[in-house]
């Protein structure tokens, strides 16, 4: 067999549409079609799964293997893999999957949200929290469906999860069947990697594929699509979990190259304007201490990305804020005019950079990162290493303390003095005397109220851009937001992630009024389970951050971002059996939010009523460069408007 | 500039949409594509011709080997290759044209496979200049149909690609 494809000039969008048109009815006998190729169906094709599942007793397992059910198979995994919570939703075809869930409910907690959205940013919010793997459980067609955007949400930051979907049986596979979605199809783009098991013996080895791919290297969501029939209670096959895997395709670095690690160790001491540059890959690889070794041996200013935060604290004098569109101007200018660029788990985002012919343009760039196609994509760098942030920032501390190099001490003051002047403008300044409460405020006080301790989850809009800016981060997995897909609707079910990871942490929601109507049904999830989650609600009557956009860039014309209809947001939480309570005075804020902090065992929603003029800066606008920012206006330029 | 690149890939379901979609999904530039079974029932060989700048065949082939299912991968491009393809012509062979036709087929050292009266089925086997020059040689309005199969591809000397 011969597979061809020959379509030039255009670009693969004419392949991938035949191919994905091939592949998902897949019950069509590869030779009847008018594209043959054997990857398409592997070897297993032609063959039903039942033929294959009614005879286990040729296992070469050992007998003590106890027989189960493919439905037992999928929980018995997840407990092997130390699963303590999966999220999900039921439907036809995970049924028999609930069924073995309800006979172990002792050794695995089950969390049913009401959309399957939920259910995915749940998880991802318990993996952000607490470094380990995410799981979901939902049904084919519209549970799928319904899951994508918070796979994709994950995907896009790169957070560990496995989810498990519900798909029609093998035999009515591609027949268009009752809630049947090409599931594998449609999560192909926005996964790590997916798998459709079609045969009961794989499905072991499949789970523990997905779950070693998910956490391992650069993180991500795995897809496991299981059919009906591969689950049936009445076929049972010797069970054994295997844990040692090796996958020969995957091997993910373990170690940077120590060469290129002494060159960038020499950089760094060379440098006369060095700066650290850092982003969600050290929170994600747990490189937090040696990271805060490493830049306080040095002396080093760092900035960090959205995602980066916390993993530097950022109450140190050494770290200059966050960077980018609506970072400090200390930072972005600190950017602009480094001369050695020190990347750690970052990927040089548009958000980030500005306008990419403006970068950096006086430095030399180290650049760490675990997946090797992040180094040079959007930007050429000159020291590339590929390896695990945290081993290759420790390798970096032992290659400096052996060199006894320091730094050019003399060159570091006049870069310190220099971001001091920066520091001086003072550009987050905000007018202190407003009669309404300007949502900086309200954010400035959730940090006062909570001591700096605190879980806090956002949703997308201005109230995450003032979240990142107002409320530092001492700790990482802190601050937990959607920074690479920017989904509405994630905050309020990825706190419920983190509560449920966290029973005893205060764990709050930072949210806008229109962000939250996105998953506002999890508020029930809230409730059945006791969650004392605390939403912050900036509520500015706008989709704030479009307001902004069309202020700025659309000559004032605010088309469709007024939200209009509110409900009322204190009964609607009362209705769902939590408090609600609502501010309106600046002078009434602290304590509002001291009474709501102290309900230690109540949900409560906080809608705190803000000036719906306010805008977020600094700011970078399109095509800028980082030495190009917005400031907010002055005093003066206040009182004139 | 013309790149070859050649692959290992599991011979799993899905394999081949996944390299496909990447190809869509980024925007990168897909000539041709080739896919079979080799000696090793669990492997296929893929090859894959695509055209950019250094940079962007640099990131091609990164996110080509970030898959899970791609094994080993292989820029021929890089080194001494031989390149391969395989095209079916069917020509209108009728009347004054039927010599004129032989007489190219024998020039390019092509076969004649199917004859009828008024047709020939031509294979020619090359690389791919070849096989346009042939297809540039017939003349005006004798082509019924033509089927080419991609390059294929292999390095010169006795390594290989294998694991
Ligand atoms: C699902 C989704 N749809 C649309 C957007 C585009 N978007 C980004 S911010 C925003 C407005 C958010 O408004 P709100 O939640 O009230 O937050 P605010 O900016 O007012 O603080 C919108 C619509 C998005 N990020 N996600
Ligand atoms: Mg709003």
């Amino acid at each position: 067999m011969l597979g061809i494809i020959d379509i030039s000039p255009v670009a693969g969008s004419v392949a991938a549409s035949l191919i994905s048109c091939l592949e998902a009815t897949r019950s069509v006998p590869m030779e009847d079609a008018c594209v043959q190729s054997n990857l398409a169906d592997g070897p297993d094709s032609t063959q039903t799964a039942h033929a294959g599942l009614r005879e286990p007793a040729s296992s070469p397992l050992a007998p003590e293997a106890p027989l189960l059910s493919g439905a037992e198979i999928t929980i018995q995994a997840m407990i092997d893999e130390g699963v303590d919570y999966v999220f999900g939703y039921p439907g036809g075809a995970v049924l028999h999957i609930y069924d073995a869930l309800f006979q172990r409910g002792d050794a695995i907690k089950h969390v049913l949200v009401r959309h399957e959205q939920g259910a995915t940013h749940a998880a991802d919010g318990y993996a952000r929290a607490t470094g380990k793997c995410g799981v979901c459980l939902v049904t084919s067609g519209p549970g799928a469906t319904n899951a994508v955007t918070g796979i994709a949400t994950a995907h896009l930051d790169s957070i560990p999860m496995v989810v498990i979907t519900g798909q029609v049986p093998t035999p009515v596979i591609g027949s268009d069947a009752f809630q049947e979605v090409d599931t594998v199809g449609i999560t192909r783009p926005c996964v790590k990697h997916n798998f459709l098991v079609k045969r009961l013996e794989d499905l072991a080895t499949t789970i523990r594929k997905a779950f070693y791919i998910a956490q391992s290297g650069r993180p991500g969501p795995v897809v496991v699509d299981i059919p009906k029939d591969v689950t049936d209670p009445n076929i049972k096959i010797p069970y054994v979990y295997p844990r040692d895997l090796s996958i020969r395709s995957y091997n993910p670095a373990k170690r940077g190259h120590l060469g290129q690690i002494r060159k960038a160790v020499e950089a760094m001491l060379d440098a006369k304007r060095p700066i650290f540059y850092t982003g969600g890959g050290a929170i994600l690889d747990d490189a937090a201490a040696p990271l805060t070794e490493l830049v306080r041996a040095l002396g080093f200013p760092i900035t960090s990305t959205l995602m980066g935060l916390g993993a530097y604290p950022m109450t140190d004098k050494q770290f200059v804020g966050m960077l980018g569109m609506h970072g400090t101007y200390e930072a972005n200018m600190a950017m602009h005019e480094t001369d050695c660029l020190i990347a750690i788990g970052a990927r040089f985002d548009d958000r980030v950079t500005g306008k990419i012919e403006h970068f950096c343009p006086h430095a030399e760039i180290i650049h760490v990162d675990v997946d090797p196609s992040s180094i040079s994509k959007n930007v050429k760098v000159q020291v590339p290493i590929v390896g695990p942030v945290g081993s290759v920032v420790t390798d970096m501390l032992g290659v400096l303390r052996e060199s006894g190099g320091r730094p050019d001490q003399t060159a570091l003051a006049a870069w310190w003095k220099q971001i001091d002047d920066w520091r001086g403008i003072d550009c987050m300044r905000y007018d202190r005397s407003s009669p309404m409460i300007k949502p900086q405020f309200a954010v400035e006080t959730l940090y006062k109220v909570t001591d700096g301790d605190l879980y806090l989850t956002s949703d997308v809009g201005q109230h995450q851009m003032f979240a990142a800016q107002f409320y530092p981060f001492d700790k990482p997995r802190r601050w937990i937001n959607s920074g690479g897909l920017g989904t509405m609707g994630f905050g309020l079910p990825a706190a419920m992630g983190v509560q449920l990871a966290y029973p005893d942490a205060q764990v709050a929601c930072i949210s806008g009024e229109a962000s939250i109507l996105m998953c506002i049904q999890e508020m029930a999830t809230c409730k059945q389970y006791s969650l004392p989650i605390k939403v912050v609600l900036l509520n500015n009557g706008y989709m704030g951050m479009v307001r902004q956009w069309q202020e700025f860039f659309y000559e004032s014309r605010y088309a469709h971002s007024y939200v209009d209809a509110l409900p009322d947001f204190v009964a609607l939480a009362q209705s769902f059996g939590h408090v609600g309570m609502r501010v309106e005075k600046p002078d009434q804020l602290e304590a509002a939010m001291r009474e709501a902090f102290a309900m230690k065992d109540r949900f409560v929603f906080l809608d705190v009523i803000v000036d719906p003029s306010e805008n977020v800066y600094p700011m970078i606008c399109a095509g800028k460069g980082h030495h190009e920012m917005e400031l907010p206006p002055t005093m003066s330029e206040r009182e004139l408007a | 500039m013309r790149h070859i690149i050649s692959m290992l890939v599991e011979n799993e379901s899905g394999a081949l949409s996944r390299i496909a979609g990447l190809f869509s999904a980024r925007g990168y530039n897909i000539e041709s594509l080739t896919v079979a079974p080799t000696d090793e029932p669990s492997l296929s060989r893929m090859t894959l011709v695509t055209r950019g700048n250094d940079d962007i065949v640099e990131q091609i082939k990164k996110q080509l080997n970030k898959l899970i299912d791609v094994v080993k991968l292989q820029d021929l491009s890089e080194g001494e290759h031989i390149e391969r393809e395989m095209m079916l012509i069917k020509l209108k062979a009728a009347g004054p044209d039927r010599e004129e036709l032989k007489r190219l087929t024998e020039i390019f050292r092509a076969k004649i496979i199917d004859v009828t009266e008024a047709s020939y089925i031509v294979e020619l086997t090359g690389a791919s200049r070849k096989l346009d020059a042939f297809i540039e040689a017939v003349p005006e309005g004798l082509i019924t149909e033509v089927v080419r199969s991609g390059p294929t591809g292999i390095l010169r000397g006795a390594k290989g690609l294998t694991l």
